[in-house]
């Protein structure tokens, strides 16, 4: 049960924040394509999940999973779009982005008067609290060897 | 506990069989005095509620139908256009339907070939080696479950959350398509399916995976 990479992205498409913590794939596109990527596929994703619905959604698209992977979708009413990806075996992580967002974004990023507002996150001290809840998390474990 | 529909996408991202096995119908219809409080705007090709939601109607919602009689596209069965009816204070009182709008083949066309291309999507962006394309899509709503074969052929099933089952449904539906599509010696590859026997087992193995309810299908 690893957590692989998270992304931030504001509501234009780009890339605030992405750190990652057990990343065993290289893109093998630059970053700054590997974010438009992600944001596109973000997008797309919303307005596909919207047209298809059988009846009006509340929460839109929450999460999908491939044989690998499972992402993780969260989107706050301002268009800020965070995403997790993660193993299998988390069922859902939409918890644990609530409260970065709410806990960890909005206090040392958008509270933050040295933070411009859509730039992206320089902030040391977000990071740090960043990655020890992200570690802190019960499904982060160590890699796996037998992936 | 419902299965709502199924599309069967070729290699190349084309539909090649739909199927629209359960619509949830939430349509509200309400009789109104002139002036409106509702905003309408004209949006593709038919008629949307922009603003004024209240009691069911909500933002995005189509005009269905005006007194009964159900509107072609942004113009009354009559032929009179939507908006200009009901700019008119004569017209009034007068019974408007709202509701989702349903999907045109077209648009179906188009969502198919989108999934096929986000399919295609999640695999490259994995930060995992080896990672197959999207297998299921979670919203409150619905999921979408896909299933692609060697072949490179995706079934994809949309269903009620809490439904179960639908991986060894998948795997029926490619059996089914597989004994009446692929056998049968009138079939093209890759072209829509059009083979009846096919229509009726697929119809069949829905309504049995939907009985099995959540206990899912003992496989």
């Amino acid at each position: 049960m690893t957590i692989h990479n998270l992304y931030i992205f504001d509501r234009g498409g780009s890339c605030l924040f992405y750190s990652e913590w057990h990343r065993r794939r290289a893109p093998g596109i630059p970053q700054e394509e590997e974010f438009k990527l992600m944001f596109g596929m973000l997008f797309s994703l919303r307005s596909f999940v919207n047209k298809m619905s059988p009846t009006d959604m509340k929460d839109g698209f929450v999460s999908f999973h491939t044989s690998r992977y499972r992402l993780h979708y969260l989107e706050t009413p301002s268009g800020l779009r965070l995403a997790l990806n993660t193993d299998l075996g988390v069922a859902s992580a939409r918890d644990a982005l609530q409260h970065i967002y709410s806990n960890l974004f909005v206090e040392l990023v958008v509270k933050n008067p040295l933070c411009p507002p859509r730039a992206p996150v320089q902030s040391v001290l977000f990071r740090q609290r960043l990655d020890a809840f992200v570690r802190s998390l019960p499904y982060f474990g160590p890699k796996n060897p037998n992936s | 506990m419902a299965i709502f529909s199924v599309y069967v996408v070729n290699k190349a991202g084309g539909l090649i069989y739909q199927l629209d096995h359960y619509a949830p119908r939430a349509d509200t219809e309400k009789t109104f005095s002139f002036p409106l409080d509702l905003v309408l705007r004209p949006h593709d090709e038919r008629v949307v509620v922009a603003f004024g939601q209240r009691d069911g109607i909500r933002v995005g919602h189509a005009v269905l139908a005006i007194n009964g009689a159900e509107v072609n596209g942004r113009f009354t069965a009559d032929g009179k256009d939507v908006l200009e009816f009901l700019g008119n204070p004569a017209n009034y009182p007068v019974s408007i339907r709202f509701g989702r709008h349903r999907l045109s083949s077209n648009e179906k066309l188009m969502l198919a070939s989108m999934f096929h291309s986000l399919f295609a999507i999640g695999s490259q962006l994995s930060p995992e080696v080896g990672s197959s394309g999207i297998e299921m899509l979670e919203t409150d709503t619905f999921k979408l479950h896909c299933f692609q074969t060697l072949t490179g052929i995706k079934f994809m099933v949309l269903a009620d959350p809490r439904q179960t089952g639908i991986d060894a449904l998948l795997r029926k539906i490619y059996e089914i398509y597989s004994d009446f599509a692929l056998k049968n010696p009138f079939y093209s590859l890759e072209m829509p399916i059009r083979c009846e026997l096919f229509d009726q087992n697929l119809k069949l193995a829905l309504e049995v995976a939907e009985k099995a309810g959540p206990f899912g299908p003992g496989s």
